[in-house]
């Protein structure tokens, strides 16, 4: 009645911020809120997977033409995952961590840090899954066997007197509390590393051809060059083969660092075995040959005369393998049409990539339409690109003469993080957290042991925050335990 | 055919079979079927692992340098996928003592070796350079142990939205009436996150190891980028139960589209888009 007195004057305008405050906190906060935002996650993520990333402007309207280029490009679609709107979700999903996370542990705090718990015992004298039994031991017998038992299981305990006798409270694993909380701060922890490196890291490339040095690398993105602060030679590059087959076994380079004319370091290096100098890193990624032709493996340079072709149904997903002769039209099964293999070329060039040796054949429809279709031996899936019916690889063309001894460039991924040890503490963070939280409790047992008679009664319950059907297992054993030891004393007694 | 590739194929009947015994014993509740499925289930786990093991010492004699853990490609990923489905449901069903979800769990183990057993070639082909990591092991292993909780969930929301419609018949018995609704919800929510610790730690394995190999721990690959879906899609889920009124029936669909999610991240990303990550 009071408050409708009040209405006709409305709150002040300090109570009508702190009404604002309180609603943006509370939605801020909300769980709801992380549930919409992770499921937006999902969903838009999907769409960086179909649209190809990163490529030049005019490549989308060629590919979907004008009107939808222009929507791409307008919505950053190009590059959405570094596009502000989905940086903007990200932030939020941030705040909303944050703000849940502070929410919450102003709550648990309160029971995580406490020197003395509190136990409700009635609360845990009316448990429905609790345990009693008569033992013939008087309590007092009981006390000191009883309180080492619980403290095999249980670091906390206390024994706490009631009208009767006497009451062992017993907890661990308060601390557990805290693992969705490091769950939490793991995310941010890692979106904060991603930060750093993309802030004041750098990526970059650089060929280096055999006996030669280079100290300048060309930036990925920008193209930009830029120097290093030391350079890098290449005293040889080799690749390996397994024995009697196309399969690369090792890209493996010999590299001299030097530092203002002095070498300081001598190294191989490998794909999946870096070198870290001045933490930069050096990957071996590719190679080719110096004389500025493209990347020769044992690849045939002539057209084979013969060579395995695999066919895909994209509708069914069954693969058919056919050997066909050069010219010679193959039909495709599942009437997907026919295949003619054109020509051969040792160095093919799709769009500006550089294929390597490829096979050129012509695709007809069994509607009749062609189409060329690229095949190069080095990307057996790089005709699923094309999104077609039917996907073709050629598995191996007719066996190669070895790669004469001629000499090569090494290519190098010249790469700088100061994020990655702030990732990979978020990584930890996560994977303990994620333990923790999945799977430890904050587990809270009693033991009350009553006089009756000569003996006494023994009520066993427990709590748990997580896994109830567990802390029931712990309960029952527990049981067991001090039953045992009971009769025990009674025997010897 | 190596002997790996046989004994694999025999593997893939006995997973048929004990799926086939699973159903009838749930069908007809017989109780000595159910019995005969479980032991079943074993001998096809045991099977599995046998020819793992066997592939493995096989790569090993082919040439020297061949040698490596059968994890590299989609025929053997396949393989180890269909045995951590038949663990995890062997677990499942001892935990629960019910036998009505091998019903539904081991005709997955089944479909994913027969879905292996067609694969055009199940040649042991030696690691290429970038696959050449132990993070190859650590990877694939938690990846998999993921997938497969994740497959099982599937199975056991499957068995939620069919028992939320009937939940007035009769209570259990001898394992073989389906678990109540509850128990199912609970079921489902333990392996969501068994599944989702073990892609969590798949996806850092990848990372880490991508950084050694690729030069950067995250580059927004499709096969990336849909584990990353994947993820978001399960700790939507997880978030679900601290919603007054979102168990249930909710977490059951979503645990569903989750799964199709990870069927996508394994297959379609393959199959339908280009990327860095065309092992499998």
């Amino acid at each position: 009645m009071q408050e409708n007195k009040e209405q006709p004057s409305g709150p002040g305008p300090s109570e009508r911020l702190a009404e604002y405050i309180d609603l943006w906190w509370r939605f801020l906060a909300s769980v709801k809120l992380s549930v919409v935002l992770l499921l937006c996650l999902a969903a838009l993520s999907i769409i960086g997977t179909v649209v190809p990333q990163n490529l030049a402007g005019q490549e989308y309207a060629r590919i979907y033409g004008p009107f939808w280029a222009t929507l791409v490009l307008v919505l950053d679609l190009d590059g959405m995952y570094q596009s502000w709107w989905f940086r903007a979700l990200l932030l939020l999903l941030v705040i909303n961590i944050v703000i849940c996370s502070v929410d919450r542990l102003q709550s648990t705090w309160k029971t995580i840090f406490v020197r003395h718990p509190k136990f409700d015992l009635n609360g845990f004298r009316n448990r429905r899954q609790r345990h009693e039994m008569d033992l013939k031991v008087g309590p007092a017998a009981l006390q000191a066997p009883f309180e080492r038992a619980v403290g095999k299981s249980f670091r906390y305990r206390k024994v706490v007197p009631t009208e009767n006798g006497y009451a062992i409270t017993a907890e661990k694993g308060r601390w557990t509390r805290l693992g969705v909380y490091a769950v939490h701060l793991s995310v941010v922890v890692m979106l904060l590393g991603g930060l750093i490196g993309s802030r004041f890291g750098f990526e970059g490339f650089v060929a280096v051809p055999e006996g030669e040095s280079a100290d300048t690398i060309q930036l990925h993105g920008s193209g930009q060059r830029m120097r290093l602060p030391f350079t890098i030679r290449c005293d040889a590059f080799t690749v390996e083969f397994y024995e009697g087959t196309r399969r690369p076994k090792v890209y493996r380079s010999r590299l001299t660092i030097i530092e203002g004319g002095q070498e300081v370091v001598q190294r191989e290096i490998e794909v999946n075995q870096p070198l870290y100098h001045q933490r930069i890193g050096i990957f071996q990624s590719s190679y080719g040959r110096a004389d500025g032709r493209a990347p020769a493996a044992a690849a045939p340079r002539e057209a084979p005369d013969e060579v395995t072709v695999t066919l895909r149904s994209a509708a069914s997903g069954m693969v058919y393998t056919r050997t066909v002769a050069m010219g010679q039209a193959i039909e495709i099964p599942e009437n997907l049409g026919w295949l003619v293999l054109e020509r051969f070329e040792a160095d093919a060039d799709f769009q500006g990539m550089d294929l390597g040796p490829a096979f050129i054949g012509t695709l007809t429809t069994a509607e009749g339409t062609s189409r060329t279709v690229t095949l190069p031996l080095d990307y057996p899936r790089f005709d699923a690109m094309r999104r077609g019916d039917v996907v073709i690889g050629v598995v191996d063309g007719a066996a190669g003469d070895a790669a004469p001894a001629e000499r090569y460039y090494t290519g190098l991924q010249i790469t700088y993080d100061p994020g990655v040890p702030v990732v990979y503490t978020g990584f930890t963070l996560m994977i303990i957290g994620c333990w923790v939280a999945f799977f430890m409790s904050h587990q809270r047992l009693v033991v009350e042991v009553t006089a009756r008679g000569d003996g006494s009664r023994v009520m066993v319950a427990g709590t748990a925050n997580k896994n109830k059907t567990g802390m029931q297992v712990v309960v029952e054993r527990m049981t067991e335990k001090l039953t045992a030891l009971a009769e025990d004393r009674q025997g010897r007694s | 055919m190596a002997y790996n590739s046989l004994i694999l194929s025999i593997t893939t009947f006995i997973y048929g079979l004990a799926g086939v015994l699973y159903i009838f014993a749930w069908i007809f509740e017989k109780p000595t079927a159910g019995r005969l499925a479980t032991r079943v289930t074993v001998l096809a786990v045991v099977a599995n692992t046998f020819g793992i093991l066997l592939r493995w010492y096989e790569s090993h004699q082919l040439h020297t340098g061949y040698g490596y853990a059968p994890l590299s490609n989609l025929y053997e990923s396949l393989v180890f996928f269909g045995w951590t489905i038949g663990v995890i449901y062997l677990w499942v069903e001892y935990r629960y003592r019910n036998k009505t979800i091998g019903a539904f769990a081991v005709p997955l183990a089944f479909l994913t070796m027969a879905y292996a057993s067609l694969s055009p070639d199940k040649s042991i082909q030696p690691l290429i350079p970038a696959l050449q990591s132990n993070w190859l092991i650590a990877h694939v292993i938690t990846c998999f142990l993921g997938y497969a909780a994740f497959a099982v969930a599937f199975a056991v929301s499957v068995m939620y939205l069919i028992k939320a419609g009937d939940e007035k018949r009769a209570a259990a018995n001898g394992g073989l009436r389906m678990p109540s609704a509850l128990v199912l919800d609970d079921i489902t929510h333990k392996l969501v996150m068994f599944g989702f610790l073990f892609l969590t730690v798949g996806i850092i394995t990848g990372a880490v190891w991508a950084k050694q190999a690729w030069t950067r721990y995250w580059s927004w690959d499709p096969k990336e980028t849909w584990s990353l879906i994947t993820w978001f899609i399960y700790a939507a889920l997880l978030h679900f139960r601290l919603m007054r009124g979102w168990r249930g029936k909710r977490i059951a669909v979503l645990s569903i589209i989750g799964f199709a999610a990870v069927l996508f991240t394994y297959f379609g990303v393959n199959f339908l888009l280009s990327g860095l990550h065309s092992y499998a």
